[in-house]
């Protein structure tokens, strides 16, 4: 080829491109492990969660992590945009999760400025269980990224979601789906309070009643933090691209959420 | 064995030049203008094949002459920016280093192979108010023998580079509002097209490097934006 910065790579992958041209660039979590890593001092994020309501797809997250039983951050972000339609939670061990979105906005902002058009939906998720599967090396040590993905399909019309397992594993989600440490707390709130064809309101106010279970049973998982005015992250996704609920909207509900929980007093009387 | 005949050092040069000029010559041009709220590139372009593409958040790329050259080497632009922007930071990904190794790659490929591209190039880059020193927009031209040049509030590739040259020169003005620039683009376009159909809102290829918004910078105009913005 006459024309040349140097590379060979001709594809339309980021990733392809890295691993082609800079490897040493490209994050290799597994080797850190066999180097005698031990996953539990690595930060981890808890809880987020995805669902679907009537103009598309909310996802939220808290905003703790932990390392073993200590807080590392109280304010991390866990919901991160991929593009203006995508978007992905992540659970795990935080510093391989947030790389592994870092370098997913990149691979499809790579994609729709070498092609010219922006990947499917279909094909985003493809691309990141792909990603995931890459890590499996890592996961197996110990170092678990375990994200949701969650976008609106201009093609189809509809929020849609996935789930992934460490083998990079996609299951495209119905209705809800959480993960993380109170993954399971706030899948069981959702179950209850869910409602596909909610408005933004009611959709908001089931993701702050999942978040807020899932801190309430789950120790690792942050909730509302009122002291700190700290505010979980809640994001829309529909066709009108991505926004993010305001903390003021937030600290609305979530007030109103505990006075209707509040009890006149509590713990058993001895 | 017969000896092959000697040709000086210059005599190649010059044919290779003339060769890579006719070959630029024959292709439409393309404007890129600075206007009060960022850099507006413009091309006459008939075909859905882009002349014009996004290189990173604040950096644009404009091609004129053999379409498969010029978008080997936007694609290779794309690959050095978004490769810097990972190991670096978003902020490092700078035109002028863009520009430069285009210049080296060009001029790489003037010097060593027999037949030179036969493109040119703009790297356009929209300033940033909110970093300090980043805040004045860049335009660079690069020929196809790597020669750069920087530009300051307009530059013309193409065929009719000199005849759009002197029309912006004696009309443009900084600080333009978008319309206006839009507009005298658009003048100068139909001008290097005279004698041939027509420049029409159709048949343009417009985006725009947006100051004011966050994030990416580039957008595309719609041909219906266009027709609104040019009044056709």
């Amino acid at each position: 080829m006459p024309i040349s910065f140097g590379g060979r790579y001709r594809g339309s992958s980021f990733t392809g491109l890295l691993a082609s041209e800079d490897e040493q660039l490209l994050p290799d979590w597994g080797q850190l492990c066999q180097a005698g890593l031990d996953p539990d001092r690595v930060p981890h994020g808890t809880t987020v969660l995805a669902f679907k309501f009537c103009d598309g797809v909310i996802v939220a997250g808290d905003r703790l992590a932990t390392e073993g039983h200590r807080v590392a951050s109280r304010d991390i972000e866990k919901v991160l945009a991929t593009d203006g339609y995508s978007l992905v939670a992540i659970a795990g061990a935080a510093g391989p999760a947030l790389e592994m979105a870092r370098l997913m906005r990149i691979e499809l902002e790579h994609y729709e400025k070498i092609e010219g058009e922006s990947l499917e939906l279909d094909g985003k998720a493809n691309r990141l269980s792909q990603m995931i599967r890459a890590n499996l090396p890592a996961a197996m040590q110990g170092l678990v990224v375990v994200p949701l993905f969650a976008g609106y399909d201009r093609r189809r019309r509809q929020g849609r979601l996935w789930k992934f397992d460490v083998t990079g594993g996609r299951y495209e989600e119905t209705d809800y789906e959480a993960t993380g440490s109170g993954g399971l707390y706030a899948r069981e709130s959702m179950k209850k309070y869910h409602d596909p064809a909610a408005s933004r309101d009611a959709g908001l106010r089931c993701a702050i009643q999942a978040l807020s279970d899932a801190a309430d049973e789950d120790r690792a998982t942050g909730g509302v933090d009122l002291e700190r005015g700290i505010y979980p992250v809640v994001n829309f996704c529909t066709a009108e691209g991505i926004d993010r609920a305001a903390d003021a909207e937030i600290d609305r509900i979530y007030r109103e959420i505990l006075a209707a929980r509040r009890r006149p007093s509590g713990g058993v009387r001895r | 064995m017969t000896m092959p005949f000697y040709v000086s050092p210059e005599q190649v040069m010059q044919d290779k030049a003339e060769y890579a000029r006719k070959g630029v010559s024959r292709g439409k041009s393309s404007v890129t203008l600075e206007y009060d709220s960022g850099v507006l590139l413009m091309a006459e372009n008939p075909s859905s094949l882009s002349k014009i593409g996004e290189i990173y958040d604040r950096i644009a790329f404009a091609g004129v002459g053999k379409f498969s050259e010029f978008d080997q080497l936007r694609k290779l632009g794309v690959r050095y920016a978004d490769t810097r922007g990972y190991a670096y930071s978003r902020d490092d990904v700078r035109a002028k280093a863009l520009a430069n190794a285009y210049s080296q790659a060009m001029g790489e490929v003037f010097t060593r192979e027999m037949k030179p591209l036969e493109v040119e190039v703009i790297v356009a880059e929209v300033g940033d108010d909110t970093l300090a020193g980043h805040e004045s927009n860049a335009i660079y031209r690069v020929q196809f023998d790597g020669s750069i040049s920087d530009h300051e509030g307009f530059c013309v590739i193409g065929g009719a580079a000199e005849e759009l040259g002197s029309l912006l020169r004696s009309d443009y003005r900084p600080g333009l509002p978008l319309k206006e620039a839009l507009q005298l683009g658009y003048r100068a376009l139909q001008r290097a097209a005279a004698g041939e159909p027509n420049v029409t809102s159709d048949n343009l290829e417009v985006c725009l490097l947006e100051r004011n918004r966050v994030g990416r910078k580039f957008r595309r105009l719609s041909t219906d934006t266009l027709r609104e913005l040019l009044g056709t």
